[in-house]
């Protein structure tokens, strides 16, 4: 039955672009505090996947549970699946943050007003009580004399710290990260990881897929390596990481020693 | 002298009409601009092949032809409509075409098929991910298209908007021949009375001109609006 203790559980996930299956049955539950990470090889799936779990894809098969609540879904005239309640996608969003590779701060809007924007428009919280949160939140990631910047004043590890106040902003219960550092200065890596690493020990449950293979194994509490839509291999970092069972996994980590 | 041979009000009330009639049409210009150039970019078959007949049509055929058929045919409808009207259900109604209305309606649908293409351009100009960023945090379709994808597109817009709305301002004057007393309608009758055309066009086209410059200025007012973020100077990246 449907338990609400667990933030997100998903099962049997398949999914495929113009006929091309990308991903073909994966499942995953995070229970609170977990913080899961995706490694595999670029292309294996996993932004596909994490973007299914918030529905920025439509999943073909399988089953989405947030907090107990299953998403439901339908079948188009056109034979596409499509959410059977748009609103109910819209409030399960709101409780998943999404962190992207590439920022998507809005240009247009400083920093603290990216960070209220989710807050005062979907959950209608009154402004100045964003205000308040986006600045402790922004406080937290080091950004406190930045909040009237605009994103093109800053550095891409201060966007993606001001990204990660903006998703913290909506008290999320998942957090989900698509290669936050990736498109970072190497320099800038680090203050980005540290402030991912405090949320992990505060106990946000967080999914991330990342190369980072010092942030899987200090910081996450399990691995799950994809290849070709499937998980390869799965387990905790100490496990998977120092003994890897299969040999993708380990040609995959091969270079890195 | 300045009393314009006694034609001095009217002229002016021309010229209030020039205003009226072009800030109407502009409005309407722009939400069909809009809608057309959002059904252009809709995964609805219909919706995109009606976009592309309107702009296709309105493009392909003369301001002038589009006017006299808006108006006249117009009347000429809603006559067999209300006739039908008449004959099934014996109630009678009168709907005479206001020469206003039909001006601002032309001028309108006109425009909007030319911004239909400038938004289409506009819209495709911003980044997906910035779209895709405000749907992960839950936003709604009309959220989204309010805070994120509006101001973004309209500093991609703006260039194309400005000069429509210049083209758009002399085509008004297109109106005297469906019977509205603009600006240059008057004008044109006054010479005919006076012969001395220098007095009433040269007030004319200073009008124009006027108006011309304070939509610059706004414009650029509305440029530096949306510029915010993007050419503020003065940037630090010390960490
Ligand atoms: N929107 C899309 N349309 C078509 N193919 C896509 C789309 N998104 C991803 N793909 C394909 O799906 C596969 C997996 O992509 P992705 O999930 O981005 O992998 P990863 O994040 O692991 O590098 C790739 O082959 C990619 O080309
Ligand atoms: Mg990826």
């Amino acid at each position: 039955m449907a338990d609400t203790s667990i933030p997100l559980e998903i099962n049997h996930l398949h999914k495929s672009f113009n006929g091309n299956p990308v991903l073909n049955g994966l499942s995953l539950k995070a229970q609170k505090g977990d913080v899961i990470t995706l490694i595999g090889a670029s292309g294996s799936g996993k932004s596909t996947f994490l973007r299914c779990m918030n529905l920025l894809e439509m999943p073909d098969q399988g089953e989405l549970i947030v907090h107990g609540e299953a998403i439901g879904f339908k079948v188009d005239r056109k034979g596409q699946r499509q959410p059977e309640d748009w609103k109910q996608v819209e409030r399960i969003r709101a409780r998943l943050s999404m962190v992207f590779q590439n920022f998507n701060l809005w240009p247009h809007m400083t920093l603290i007003e990216n960070v209220m924007a989710a807050p005062v428009h979907v959950l209608k919280m009154p402004k100045a009580q964003a205000r308040e949160k986006g600045m402790a939140l922004l406080k937290r990631v080091g950004l406190s004399e930045r909040a009237s910047y605009f994103p093109t004043q800053m550095s891409g590890g201060q966007q993606q710290r001001g990204a990660i106040a903006r998703a913290l902003a909506m008290d999320p219960e998942v957090m989900l990260f698509d290669e936050p550092t990736s498109a970072l200065d190497p320099e800038l890596v680090g203050d980005v990881l540290h402030v991912m690493h405090e949320l992990a020990d505060e106990g946000r449950t967080m999914i991330v897929v990342t190369h980072e293979m010092d942030f899987a194994r200090d910081v996450s509490n399990h691995v799950m390596f994809l290849h070709q839509g499937l998980i390869e291999e799965q387990g905790a970092p100490g496990d998977i990481l120092t003994s890897p069972r299969s040999e993708r996994l380990q040609q995959f980590l091969a270079p890195r020693y | 002298m300045l009393d314009l041979h006694g034609y001095g009000p009217r002229l002016l009330e021309g010229s209030l009409l020039t205003l009226e009639l072009a800030l109407l049409s502009l409005l309407l210009a722009v939400l069909l601009g809009l809608l057309s150039a959002s059904a252009k970019l809709s995964s609805s078959r219909i919706l995109r092949g009606i976009a592309h007949v309107y702009t296709l049509v309105i493009r392909g055929v003369p301001d002038l032809v589009l006017m006299l058929l808006l108006f006249y045919g117009g009347q000429i409808g809603i006559n067999m409509a209300t006739d039908w009207i008449y004959s099934e259900f014996d109630v009678d109604i009168f709907i005479n075409i206001n020469a206003f209305v039909a001006g601002v309606v032309t001028i309108g649908i006109i425009f909007g098929a030319y911004m239909s293409e400038t938004f289409r351009g506009a819209f495709l100009a911003v980044d997906e991910g910035l779209l895709e960023a405000g749907r992960a945090y839950g936003m709604r379709p009309w959220a989204v298209f309010r805070h994120i994808r509006f101001p973004l597109m309209m500093r991609h817009a703006l260039p194309g908007l400005g000069n429509n709305w210049m083209v758009l301002l002399k085509t008004t004057a297109l109106v005297s021949i469906i019977g509205l007393s603009d600006m240059v309608k008057v004008a044109a009758e006054a010479t005919k009375a006076t012969h001395e055309p220098f007095l009433f066009m040269i007030p004319v086209a200073l009008g124009y001109l006027l108006i011309a410059s304070v939509s610059e200025w706004c414009f650029m007012k509305l440029r530096q609006r949306f510029d915010i973020g993007f050419s503020s100077g003065g940037s630090s990246w010390n960490n």
